[in-house]
């Protein structure tokens, strides 16, 4: 194994930023239940609520809107459950419209609602995963219950206009959800200047811990919990409070907050280097997601005749560590159903890197990957049957 | 991707020694080849060709490429050694296992996607012998029945995917009557359906 850790897979997860660490061990003393009326339980709800103003912040949202998970993909379930609640009984609306570059934890939990008899429409995109916008209209009609978008993507960073899609969410009396688990910490967020009803978070994407997430809801809608049997959350999630890991995306927030531009724009620099540097490397490459709209560290590139998952490994053997689109990494015969959905066709999907970037990326990481990744390609196009 | 594919795969030394160093890649553009066998396609990820030369029926030398995973590449590199040596009949018959176990094993969803060698090997000797006028005694020796109430053989459905008369389990039946007295073999025809479309990228 290489010694040195050159890491580029930030859309996963990131490492956990020194100071948030720091809070999250000192929080280990707050042991109190932080629904507890003695005082080891006030102090522990003290810093659950100073989190919760934190993260408020980050995401343009009032701290009362905040309700703490365990992460994007029980956020997003919650959300999509609420097909089944109260918020639309009698109402006649029971279609759920959303996108066809989703994450899984809104792609299967959509389905199982399909095969229930809810019906579903998938909004397509383009070449660049834009949603395609005039489909939108088309299909928000009086019916629709749920419009589900995400404001960025995984795979190729796209970033959707959140504030226009719900407009047309607001037309015909659906209630919006975004999944913003990528833009969360990444690009400035405006949840109330959006207008939408609900957008889910994950705290690992931006320096805090795995394991914790939050569900904004705004304000005067009140919804059924997906974990039951506590009132914590005003009933709307049950459980202990998780006062580590909340003190952890608390803290991570408020750094996020802070770096926002400049992490944004010296990422995005770092980024605009390596996609230059490839391209001035590697013949016949292709380059996924929009031109503009996309995440500031998000960098997804096919290469011909060069498969995915070998590209990552002989990477990973020098210490870089990335993400493939191709089937070989999902464990099935398909390829990424996000750049399928773009029309890049099965063969540049199977030898599509992800590389994305992060507050602890460094010229020197963009350097060492230019210099060992044309080799890497070569080998393999003259391996290749191509 | 899955913890069992990194823990029980990537890092054994076998497998990682025919990954960073794959033995007998076909890199001579004018290599005179007595056999050739294509597999796969790039659209399904993984493609493979196999070049043989035969001396008094033994493989003299194997070369390959190919397009696809660590895995493809690891399995085709071993199987060149392995065959390389052995008679016509050894060769035709060496399996998809037999080269997982000589790489000390690969997760199950590795095994039908990624281990083409052998078919593309077989596909090369089919080759060869056509070639050189030869009828194939292979063949037939390595067909299982897999309808048994019409006698139908994995060879049977193999062929007609290949050639694109069948695409479905359907298809098979009203070509084959397979499966259509007592149905006990319609899910394994279904598989074989489907994994020789992967095969032969009729995906």
């Amino acid at each position: 194994m290489a010694e040195k850790i050159f890491y580029m897979d930030n859309n996963a997860t990131t490492r956990v930023d020194p100071a948030v660490r720091q809070a999250v061990m000192e929080s280990f003393d707050l042991y109190g239940n932080a629904s507890s009326m003695h005082s080891p339980g006030r102090h522990a709800s003290a810093a659950v609520e100073k989190a919760r103003g934190q993260v408020a912040a980050l995401l343009g949202a009032d701290a009362d809107e905040i309700i703490f998970t365990s992460g994007g993909s029980e956020s997003n379930n919650t959300v999509m459950d609420l097909v089944i609640s109260d918020l639309f009984s009698g109402s006649g609306r029971k279609r759920i419209i959303t996108s066809s570059i989703e994450h899984p934890s809104i792609v299967e939990t959509v389905e199982i609602y399909r095969e229930k008899g809810f019906p579903v429409t998938i909004i397509g995109v383009d070449s660049t995963g834009k949603l395609n916008m005039d489909e939108l209209r088309k299909e928000a009609r009086e019916d629709v219950a749920l419009i589900s978008i995400m404001t960025a993507n995984n795979e190729i960073g796209t970033i959707q206009d959140i504030a226009e899609i719900t407009r047309v969410a607001a037309s015909c009396g659906a209630l919006m959800h975004t999944d913003a688990v990528q833009a969360a910490g990444r690009i400035p967020l405006d949840l109330h200047g959006f207008g939408v009803d609900f957008a889910s978070i994950s705290g690992h994407k931006f320096h805090a811990p795995k394991g914790i997430g939050a569900l904004f809801v705004r304000k005067g809608l009140h919804i059924a919990p997906l974990i039951r049997g506590g009132h914590q959350e005003g009933g709307q999630r049950a459980g202990t409070y998780n006062t580590p890991g909340i003190v952890g995306i608390g803290a991570a927030a408020e750094i996020a907050l802070r770096l926002l531009d400049e992490d944004g724009k010296r990422i995005a620099l770092l980024r605009d280097r390596l996609r230059r540097g490839i391209e001035a490397s590697i013949p016949d490459v292709h380059i996924n997601g929009h031109p503009v709209d996309i995440l500031p560290g998000t960098l997804n590139v096919s290469f011909p005749g060069a498969e995915g998952e070998s590209i990552l490994l002989y990477l990973d053997m020098e210490g870089v560590a990335v993400s493939t689109g191709s089937a070989c990494a999902t464990g099935s015969l398909e390829p990424s159903y996000v750049l399928i959905a773009t029309g890049v066709g099965a063969e540049l999907a199977h030898g599509s890197i992800r590389f994305s970037l992060g507050r602890y990326s460094t010229d020197e990481d963009v350097d060492f990957v230019l210099s060992k990744l044309p080799s890497i390609i070569l080998r393999l196009r003259e391996m290749s049957t191509l | 991707m899955s913890d069992s594919f990194m823990n029980d795969w990537v890092y054994t030394d076998t497998v990682k020694e025919h990954f960073m160093n794959p033995k007998n890649i076909l890199n001579d553009p004018d290599y005179q080849d007595d056999g050739r066998g294509m597999v796969g396609s790039m659209a399904c990820g993984d493609q493979m060709l196999v070049v043989i030369k035969v001396e008094n029926d033994r493989i003299a030398d194997c070369k390959w490429k190919t397009y696809g995973c660590a895995s493809a590449i690891a399995s085709t590199s071993m199987m060149s050694e392995m065959a390389a040596g052995m008679t016509l009949d050894e060769a035709y018959n060496l399996t998809p296992q037999m080269i997982t176990d000589a790489l000390g094993g690969l997760p199950q969803h590795k095994f039908h996607c990624s281990v083409l060698g052998d078919k593309a090997l077989r596909a090369a000797i089919d080759d060869y012998l056509e070639r050189v006028g030869r009828e194939n005694p292979f063949k037939k020796q390595i067909a299982k029945i897999v309808c048994e109430c019409k006698g139908i053989t994995d060879q049977q459905i193999e062929a007609l995917v290949k050639a694109g008369t069948v695409d479905t389990l359907e298809q098979l039946q009203q070509e084959t009557g397979l499966g259509t007295v007592c149905g006990k073999c319609k899910t394994l025809a279904e598989d074989m359906v489907e994994e020789f479309r992967h095969i032969y990228g009729r995906e």
